[in-house]
């Protein structure tokens, strides 16, 4: 039975620098690279060395506890270096780019003639794996672990989101051929909701074989783990895997095709940004020609991905592994006086979920926010602000304190194995208090995995 | 602010780890704060936070609490007079100007000592501790003078602040982490160590001892209900008594009592504030009035003495109900935490306040004992609401 879901919780950031709807290929980058930090928890074995030759879907690494999970180059190249970092963890393997790209075809696979165990296996040699993802704990999916079902998002709600709808614009096949191949890896369904708020692209409307689903409202409509939670919620000892959707028509596109495919198209957003919009690239492709002369001022953080979950890069840095677009916003490194744009200043520059400022009546107003904390970090005081953004029967806060108190059958009572750290990033971001409640969750997910899973 | 900016700028490697004043880090760091809100920036999780920050969080309660301390120091004034000419009839708002300096003669002193001796022990800690002034004694700092008697002595706001900041909070470990509400702690300190200097007719408006009109007492509302019970009621029934005290000047807070507590327009006003800006928790406050009349309501079905009798609406508008209800049980960290242990929490907080008043005659007012009592019952209340969450969790995991 599809669903039709519609949540009262929730804010919408709304940023300046939203990317137009014009797409460019990008240029070939100098390097790509594969950060092995992206992928939680995971620690890789190398499977080539410096200086050796890579082509497209080749194996660069592997985890180095499940083995039959790999990590592909995604371009003909050379590997650059293999930059270390303390206790010689691997931080990220650069690729240099040959001149040629074409990628050698093995021909199209039919996935109606395969079974389940024989697609997990193909998708596990070809490196298409770490694009699966599992909840409880947020890591690549375990591939022994028999999923109850299957969860794609159609639409990012996070704050200047690609729009899914545009970027899979006539991806029809691709899409379709990745769902197909999902819905051979459970023997439940394969769950794909879509924005209720606007008609959807026939990418979406027309997929078959899978449950489409229905969910408006503010972030976090769009994060899988809100829909999960009113879908088909996770329970002690379920496991439920998770695909981003361009990852999705990536892997329809390797069965199509029989090449490991890793373009996608990504939104060039924030406020420094020139003219925001939409990119066509490699995964994993180095920022810098991307951004050259788009950057507005020099005071800037780049982020691969969205304001709320991305990871912080330099302008020279490469894209996430999983990020579908880069933000750049202004550094907030500055002191700020009291009473202009400090704490008791008038705040028509700040954007808040409170309403202690008077921006709150202006509901259309777009704002360019900075990276201050806009305050110093406490202990919690304010109650029930936390749960105004949080979308989950669930109770945020209490699960936050038992996160930090490692306290076991806390976390598992309050609901922990059906939460992601991204799920409680508003909640970081409203927190008067100032508290890393991404991080507490993440570290309540390790104990989780190491003691209970 | 260039100017100031470099100044602090300059004197930051000082302060610093290895620097020469390193252990008044805290200080000067408290102070820089309260001028520049510090350049952090995010560094894990979310780039960018909201603009409201703890500081801004509690300016906005001070804020709401001017309504209360500038009617409080004119009341105070008020009664000052009237304990002077030994004549309970004279006009409210004739000499405002004169009436506003006694007041202020009379609380300013208070508002200097409760911060002083407050401020300093927070000082203490923290650099004992390590970190910058947290702000949650911003507010206490003046909650605890609004909810003094007019008269009470200097030393004795100063020991039972320090005896609220330390024994109520910083061994629990400062904001956020105290049980019971800081500022009704040094109250009920006083009210319990020196129980004849703070109950009684003698402290209630401020000079009334040095009176030389014989028969003059400076007796409260809450004083004179609180003698039906006893065999020598002030008035006869609760006819005169309802003469003597009207609705409205009950309302308007012309009557006298503790400092800030005896207008309800100008609590309302804050009230007002704190949920317009979302800080007070609008469960509280509406459950904590509805148990409080339908306590009243209950008592005057049950019958049994003119105190009973007092319509609801009295009750509410008389002592310190209408304060305590939207400034000290909404107090985020001693309340519930959760949304429906909120309700319970005002509803039973409201109800015991009329319950302990007019059924106890030692304590004339129960709203102090009933927040406090509240405040120690708030976390078994959030245990079972918590409970509840995790009991329909585990029945979902049956069902399917």
């Amino acid at each position: 039975m599809s669903k039709t879901i519609k949540l009262r919780k929730g804010l919408d950031i709304r940023l300046v620098g939203i990317a137009n709807k014009v797409k460019t290929a990008a240029a070939a980058p100098k390097t790509v690279s594969i950060k092995p930090l992206d992928f939680h928890g995971m620690i890789p074995r190398m499977l080539v060395k410096e200086g050796e030759s890579v082509t497209i879907g080749s194996i660069v690494f592997q985890d180095k506890y499940k083995e039959s999970i790999k990590f592909a180059s995604p371009v003909n190249g050379k590997v650059e270096a293999i930059v270390r970092g303390e206790k010689r963890r691997i931080l990220e393997v650069l690729i240099s780019l040959d001149e040629n790209q074409e990628a050698s075809n093995s021909g199209a696979i039919d996935i109606n003639a395969l079974s389940g165990e024989d697609v997990k296996a193909k998708m596990l040699a070809a490196g298409l794996w770490p694009f699966m993802r599992q909840r409880p704990i947020d890591v690549i999916a375990d591939p022994k672990n028999e999923p109850k079902a299957i969860f794609v998002s159609a639409f990012d709600s996070a704050p200047l989101a690609a729009d899914m709808d545009y970027v899979l614009h006539g991806k029809n096949a691709e899409f379709q051929a990745g769902l197909d191949a999902l819905s051979k890896l459970t023997s439940g369904k394969v769950h794909l909701t879509l924005n209720g708020k606007l008609p959807a692209d026939a990418t979406f409307k027309e997929a078959k074989g899978v449950e489409i689903n229905t969910i408006s409202g503010k972030h976090p409509a769009g994060n899988v783990g809100t829909q999960i939670h009113h879908i088909d919620p996770i329970n002690k000892g379920e496991f439920v895997w998770t695909v981003n959707t361009q990852d999705v028509a990536n892997i329809g596109s390797y069965f199509l095709n029989g090449v490991y495919s890793a373009k996608k198209t990504i939104a060039i957003t924030g406020s420094e940004i020139k003219d925001p919009a939409y990119l066509e690239v490699i995964q994993g492709t180095n920022v810098a020609n991307i951004l050259e002369g788009q950057i507005t001022s020099d005071n800037v953080r780049v982020i691969s991905g969205n304001v709320l979950t991305g990871d912080k890069i330099a302008a020279d840095g490469h894209l996430g592994f999983y990020a579908n677009q880069i933000t750049v916003i202004p550094e907030g490194n500055q002191l700020k006086f009291v009473v202009t744009k400090g704490w008791m200043g008038p705040g028509f520059d700040k954007f808040s979920n409170s309403r202690l400022f008077p921006t709150y009546l202006m509901r259309k107003k777009r704002f360019t926010l900075d990276t201050n904390t806009n305050g110093e970090e406490r202990a919690f005081v304010m109650t029930g602000e936390l749960e105004k953004v949080f979308p989950f029967d669930i109770l945020p806060m209490q699960l936050t304190k038992a996160a930090i108190t490692d306290d076991i059958d806390g976390m598992e009572n309050l609901g922990i194995y059906e939460v992601a750290p991204e799920d409680f990033a508003l909640c970081e971001y409203v927190c008067t208090s100032k508290i890393d409640i991404q991080d507490k969750i993440r570290q309540g997910l390790d104990l989780i995995a190491e003691e209970c899973m | 602010m260039k100017f100031l900016e470099n100044i602090v700028h300059k004197m930051e490697p000082k302060f610093a780890k290895g620097g020469k004043l390193e252990k008044w880090n805290p200080i000067f760091e408290s102070f820089t704060t309260l001028v520049f809100t510090p350049a952090h920036v995010t560094s894990k999780g979310t780039h960018i936070r909201d603009g409201v920050d703890l500081k801004r969080t509690m300016m906005t309660v001070i804020i709401a609490l001017l309504p209360c301390l500038l009617f409080g120091i004119y009341n105070t004034g008020h009664w000052e007079m009237v304990a002077a000419a030994g004549d309970r009839s004279l006009d409210f708002w004739s000499n405002g100007g004169d009436k506003m300096i006694a007041g202020l003669i009379v609380v300013l002193p208070l508002i200097v000592v409760s911060y002083g001796v407050g401020l300093t022990i927070e000082f203490i800690f923290g650099m004992k501790n390590g970190h910058s002034l947290h702000e949650g004694f911003l507010v206490s700092g003046l909650l605890i003078p609004l909810i003094m008697p007019a008269d009470v002595p200097l030393w004795m706001v100063g020991v039972a602040t320090a005896f609220a900041v330390i024994i109520g909070k910083e061994i629990f470990g400062g904001t956020g982490m105290n049980i019971l509400n800081v500022a009704l702690l040094s109250r009920a300190f006083l009210f319990f160590a020196y129980p004849t200097s703070m109950s009684g007719d003698k402290v209630w408006m401020a000079g009334v001892e040095n009176t030389n009109v014989t028969g003059f007492t400076g007796s409260t509302a809450l004083g004179d209900l609180a003698s039906f019970m006893s065999e020598k009621p002030v008035f006869e029934n609760l006819e005169t008594f309802t003469n003597n005290y009207s609705l409205s000047d009950s309302i308007f807070g012309y009557i006298p009592g503790s400092i800030g507590e005896t207008s309800m327009i100008a609590v309302l006003i804050g009230a007002a504030i704190l949920l317009i800006t979302g800080i007070g928790s609008l469960r509280i406050m509406a459950s904590f009035f509805a148990g409080g009349l339908l306590m009243g309501l209950l008592m005057n079905v049950v019958g049994g003495n003119d105190y009973i009798m007092l319509p609801p609406l009295y009750h509410i508008a008389l002592g310190g109900f209408a304060f305590g209800a939207v400034f000290m049980a909404t107090d985020p960290v001693t309340a519930s935490q959760t949304a429906t242990g909120k309700i319970i929490y005002g509803l039973v907080g409201g109800m015991l306040a009329i319950l302990i008043r007019v059924l106890n005659p030692a304590y004339p007012e129960g709203v102090m004992l009933a927040i406090l009592f509240m405040n120690v019952m708030a976390p078994i209340i959030d245990h079972y609401v918590v409970q509840s969450n995790i009991k329909r969790r585990l029945k979902r995991l049956k069902t399917t």
